[in-house]
């Protein structure tokens, strides 16, 4: 489909994926734990043989990761490398209190690495497995993230999130960008720079793609943004207004609201713009469309007189109603195992992200902020990242799925809002 | 910016080499808007080329439009707190821009519909295609052509204030009326 792009915007966009490091120092995501796990695994990370020659510390990137999950207590070990091979000191390791250490080896190998990670339990004195991969030293945080992972999921039994992304809006001054940065907030690059509104990021199933709802053209319009070329496609322009965009699992489709046909109502798409067919049909508004991996689509209507979540199968069918408490319950979306929802709650006047057991019908309301708004899972399902206001100011938040654990992500300056936490990169 | 004046009919012959549609009998003496700064002397081809072609159906040619003193110049409609519905003292205002509409079918016009900043974003979305749906039903039932006319939705996006008070919460709670020219 043919897309006139604003001229102010055809240098913004192409320069997607460039590293912009040096001006975005003012606009880098700072993040700060709020709040941890009661019982934490005590773990130590031992400095890895040979890392002092590397020009950044990678081990320092891994004790971040795994100290800002909230699930694990990061023991010092002092100095003194322990290579991933040698024999572990493992009365060093107990004495001070670490249940489990890392310990690995960089060898460098024509201009680029190898690296040996083990991990071994402290109490048992076995190793739990290891992992070799290559890196470049501008790699370093990529790789620290990788290992990150690696160690989580021998220790927890599930994937972690650690080299994920996520995109956000960041709004400063009359300028909105969208940008893409890792999960802990660094490396953030801007995909898109634009004088009106973006909203309702939305990310292909594969990670290579966004979609997103641009004011450009002084209403709404939804856009799919391929991240490695910066080119874009318009997949909803019809008369009226057109957002809220949301993939199906397979990543060939898109749910959206169009209202060419008068109200706000759901509807799907090629990602291309081709192929519109209508999803559910009411007498409401139906909006924030979410599609679960059980061949559900969740919604927000008010076709009941509030704003309430129901879902529909996607392939057509009766809407079921999905909330009954309160007077407003808004922005659906189903954790990755299709089990439980998280969704903004209004309480009392506050405005928070609440999750539902969607077969014991408990809610638990997740936060203490009042302006919470666009909750999204993280790939592993263990932690809900959000917008919310802290001092007048937009920050992203995130939350683990049980409440306990708190992160905060915010800006020097500007407002940051409409996250969306992307899939697990694909190797 | 310096506006310059022709007569239609001095550039009808350039504006028929640069459109296909016909000119009308709107606008007897309209004005083109002169992009280039200069001073009325003379009419060369390339600047009538360079001329919008739907600029002489737009807020340009239009003064009355954009005169503080006509009450064309009034854009926005107001809301209640959870309403759509149109207040009485919009009614007047309403009727003025269908009035307009109706004698001039090739002005067209973009309703945008707006919310306060409280809740969802999409949900504010929705919500403000309702008021906008308001405005352009309340024109097409005086008479306004469905062609001319689109509603659309800014949501909470582009408030008109940004104080989170009562006061400015109802001043964003609002239908706005662009017409061509304008968007």
């Amino acid at each position: 489909m043919n897309l006139r792009i604003p001229s102010f915007l055809q240098s913004a966009a192409p320069a997607c994926l460039l590293a912009l490091a040096s001006s975005l120092a003012q606009a880098q995501l700072a993040i700060e734990i709020t709040g941890a796990g009661t019982n934490r695994m005590p773990v130590a990370v031992a400095s890895f043989e040979g890392e002092s020659a590397l020009p950044r510390a990678v081990t320092d990137v891994v004790r971040a990761d795994l100290e800002r999950s909230g699930i694990f207590k990061m023991v010092e070990l002092g100095p003194g490398p322990m290579g991933a091979d040698a024999p572990v000191d493992f009365g060093r390791v107990r004495s001070r209190g670490a249940d489990a250490v890392a310990v690995g080896t960089f060898s460098p190998s024509g201009g680029r690495y190898q690296v040996q990670v083990r991990l071994h339990d402290a109490a048992k004195q076995v190793s739990l497995g290891s992992q070799a991969m290559v890196m470049s030293p501008n790699q370093y945080r990529t790789t620290g993230h990788r290992i990150s992972d690696f160690i989580y999921e021998k220790l927890t039994g599930e994937p972690g999130v650690f080299s994920t992304r996520i995109a956000y809006v960041l709004k400063s001054g009359a300028r909105y960008e969208l940008q893409i940065a890792d999960a802990d907030g660094s490396n953030a690059q801007t995909a898109l720079a634009s004088r009106e509104p973006i909203i309702s990021p939305a990310w292909s199933p594969d990670g290579t793609r966004l979609a997103y709802v641009s004011f450009e053209a002084k209403k709404p319009v939804v856009y799919v943004h391929s991240l490695s070329t910066g080119q874009r496609n318009v997949a909803a322009n019809f008369k009226g207004s057109n957002s809220a965009p949301a993939w199906s699992p397979d990543g060939r489709r898109l749910a959206v609201v169009l209202t060419k046909d008068g109200q706000s109502q759901l509807y799907s798409v090629n990602a291309d713009g081709s192929g519109v067919l209508r999803l559910a049909s009411s007498s409401g508004i139906d909006t924030e469309p979410a599609w679960s991996t059980d061949g559900m689509i969740y919604f927000t209507s008010d076709r009941g007189g509030s704003p309430q979540i129901y879902r529909v199968p996607a392939g057509g069918g009766d809407a079921q109603r999905v909330t009954f408490e309160g007077s407003y319950n808004v922005s659906p979306r189903p954790s990755p195992d299709g089990k439980s929802l998280v969704y903004v709650s209004r309480n009392g006047g506050r405005f928070q992200v609440t999750m539902l057991d969607l077969a014991s019908r408990q809610t638990q309301t997740l936060t203490d902020s009042s302006k919470d708004e666009s909750p999204s899972f993280a790939p592993n399902g263990r932690m809900v990242l959000y917008a919310t206001e802290v001092g007048g100011r937009g920050v992203l938040a995130a939350v683990s799925s049980d409440g306990r654990v708190k992160q905060r992500l915010s800006v020097q300056s500007g407002d940051v809002r409409e996250p969306a936490w992307g899939p697990q990169p694909r190797n | 910016m310096k506006y310059a004046r022709f007569t239609l009919s001095l550039i009808a012959a350039g504006l028929l080499a640069a459109c296909s549609s016909a000119p009308t009998t709107e606008g007897q003496g309209a004005a083109v808007e002169d992009r280039s700064g200069a001073t009325g002397s003379g009419v060369d081809a390339n600047r009538v080329v360079a001329v919008n072609a739907d600029a002489k159906y737009g807020v340009a040619n239009h003064p009355e439009l954009t005169d503080p003193k006509n009450i064309l110049s009034k854009r926005s409609v107001l809301f209640d707190y959870n309403s759509f519905v149109i207040k009485n003292e919009y009614r007047a205002l309403v009727e003025s821009h269908a009035k307009f509409l109706v004698a001039h079918p090739k002005m067209k016009m973009l309703i945008q519909g707006n919310t306060d900043e409280r809740g969802s974003r999409e949900y504010n979305l929705a919500l403000g295609q309702k008021r906008a749906d308001a405005v352009k039903k309340a024109l097409s039932l005086l008479g306004v052509s469905e062609a001319q006319l689109e509603s659309v939705s800014l949501g909470e996006e582009k408030p008109s204030c940004s104080d989170a008070s009562e006061t400015c919460w109802s001043a964003n709670r609002r239908g706005d009326m662009l017409y061509s020219g304008e968007f």
